[in-house]
């Protein structure tokens, strides 16, 4: 590379692959919710990026809030979080229940109802928190940066949304295999048909599933809100992405969602320097494609007898 | 102990099942024949409720008609269904304990261990590795942990050796007697209802068109009906 020294590119390496690292936790937590949605129930929900825009406006309340009172503005971020998750689980839990649940084994039609639902809550954001887009007030513990070397600066929020990331997986990993929740989520996304015929209430396990999808990108929100301002269609900007982490994964695969964020995240993050945003997109988005070519089902995909 | 009355399965404009009638006591054990296309799988699938249906289903002296599958399953239907339909990327061990929901105990009880021993040894395996016999075996452990009053069997010996299927009906006599519970079956093989049925109807387009007790049955007649 013309003009640099390899120490500075090295250095420019390894800061583009942590923001790269920044992006990849935003949009695995994003994604996370959205696998588990689309693997369980084939609905592409349209509104996921507006749930997370809704979890980013819970924590902007939380912040002006609790910022009011003196020493709660390092600390309002812990408040928020659960605050974040638990209005987009409510929302997404009301949404199943008037909306989608009607349009199950109708892709299209749930498609197009829940991008009419994007376009409510963006209208909804925008007649409520104005058209301008809101910053929260960082915790000063998240400001700054820590620099291993001379050359390399890491941003404090990207390392704290990347534990977040990794404690909401775990997170999702325990409920999905651990747990008897988790089970039912299995067998339903296997065969509907056969797990009432076991006794799985498939209804409710729906319900849960998409609220807890839904909850999972309101924590993408609150964690979106330290590294960027929020508008009303802030959501719109991930959704693209977040389809093709989850497409490219292999719908269902918890591993593959990880992998495939991390791959597209990395790739654009580290592309971006040396040929533009525009010009990384469309290499990122040929080089998924052709991979899916090659793995229609995914990065992952099951090797069992069926 | 469960009461079928004017049972009617449509797909779409076409009836399948034609007013359907017959019942079933307690600890009793019948088995439905009949050539491919007479609708015993849509039978099977209209009692648990995987199919709509019109007519009423007592179990217990309990109306289930109005019921969706879990709610059946856990009135005290179980079902094992044509194909086994295990969970293939679940181990041998989560498929088993699906089939607890509706059950009280919240652990897999020993006892379906000691009657099918090769899932204790593969139960870390994944169900979809299992040979058709092993994943016969799964299907009725997983049936059986929901403590059914009622068990379903929807041709369990298809697609299985003919030295296991002597096998099979043995226990199933086994699990009857251990469990106390009713078992109907939907069959092909003769030799198979007459180790483990107490009585054999036979099923030709929808409707149960003969039926008699195992100790009288004419053989010579059912196989004529069953003969293609």
């Amino acid at each position: 590379m013309d003009g640099f020294t390899t120490q500075e590119l090295m250095a420019i390496l390894a800061m583009q692959g942590f923001a790269g690292v920044s992006f990849f936790s935003v949009l695995l937590l994003m994604a996370l919710g959205l696998a588990i949605i689309y693997g369980q129930m084939r609905v592409i929900n349209m509104a996921h990026g507006e749930f997370m825009v809704m979890g980013a406006y819970a924590t902007y309340l939380c912040s002006i809030t609790l910022g009011q009172f003196p020493g709660m503005t390092d600390y309002y971020l812990f408040l928020a979080l659960p605050i974040a998750f638990a209005s987009a689980f409510a929302m997404g839990y009301l949404v199943e229940w008037v909306l989608i649940r009607h349009l199950y084994h109708r892709p299209l039609d749930t498609l197009l109802a829940t991008w009419g639902l994007a376009l409510i809550m963006q209208q909804g954001f925008r007649s409520i928190f104005g058209a301008r887009e809101v910053s929260v007030t960082v915790p000063g513990w998240l400001r700054g940066s820590y620099q291993p070397t001379m050359m390399i600066d890491i941003p404090l929020n990207g390392i704290a949304i990347l534990v977040l990331t990794l404690f909401v997986t775990l997170g999702v990993w325990w409920l999905l295999f651990r747990s008897r929740w988790g089970l039912r989520v299995r067998c339903t996304t296997a065969n509907r048909e056969m797990s009432g015929a076991i006794g799985i209430n498939t209804k409710r396990v729906d319900r849960m599933t998409f609220a807890l999808g839904c909850g999972i990108a309101g924590i993408a929100g609150a964690a979106f809100t330290t590294i960027s301002s929020t508008g009303p269609t802030s959501g719109s900007l991930y959704i693209v992405d977040t389809f093709l982490v989850v497409v490219f994964g292999g719908a269902g695969s918890l591993l593959g969602t990880i992998a495939s964020a991390f791959s597209i995240a990395q790739a654009q993050s580290v592309m971006e320097f040396f040929m533009g945003g525009s010009m990384a997109k469309v290499l990122t988005l040929l080089t998924v494609i052709a991979i899916l070519l090659m793995r229609p089902e995914g990065l992952v995909a099951s090797k069992v007898r069926r | 102990m469960l009461d079928v009355s004017n049972l009617q399965v449509s797909y779409g404009q076409s009836q399948v099942i034609h007013n359907m009638s017959f019942t079933m006591g307690k600890e009793e054990s019948l088995a439905v024949m009949g050539r491919n296309g007479m609708g015993k799988t849509t039978l099977f699938k209209a009692l648990i409720g995987i199919l709509p249906s019109e007519g009423k289903l007592m179990l217990n002296g309990q109306d289930i008609s109005g019921m969706s599958s879990h709610q059946r399953v856990a009135a005290g239907l179980a079902y094992v269904p044509q194909g086994r339909m295990i969970f293939s990327n679940l181990s041998v061990q989560e498929n088993i304990e699906a089939g607890l929901e509706t059950a009280r105990a919240k652990k897999v009880p020993s006892e379906i261990f000691d009657l099918f021993p090769v899932l204790h040894d593969m139960r870390h395996r994944k169900g979809g590795n299992l040979s058709g016999g092993q994943q016969q075996q799964l299907a009725i452990a997983r049936a059986l942990v929901s403590e059914p009053k009622v068990l379903l069997l929807d041709e369990p010996t298809e697609g299985i050796q003919p030295s296991i299927i002597k096998e099979i009906a043995a226990t199933l006599n086994e699990i009857r007697a251990m469990k106390k519970i009713a078992i109907l079956v939907s069959e092909q093989v003769l030799s198979f209802t007459m180790e483990m049925a107490d009585r054999l109807a036979v099923i030709e387009k929808g409707s149960i068109v003969h039926e008699e007790r195992r100790e009288t049955a004419d053989q010579a007649k059912i196989a004529s009906f069953l003969a293609v």
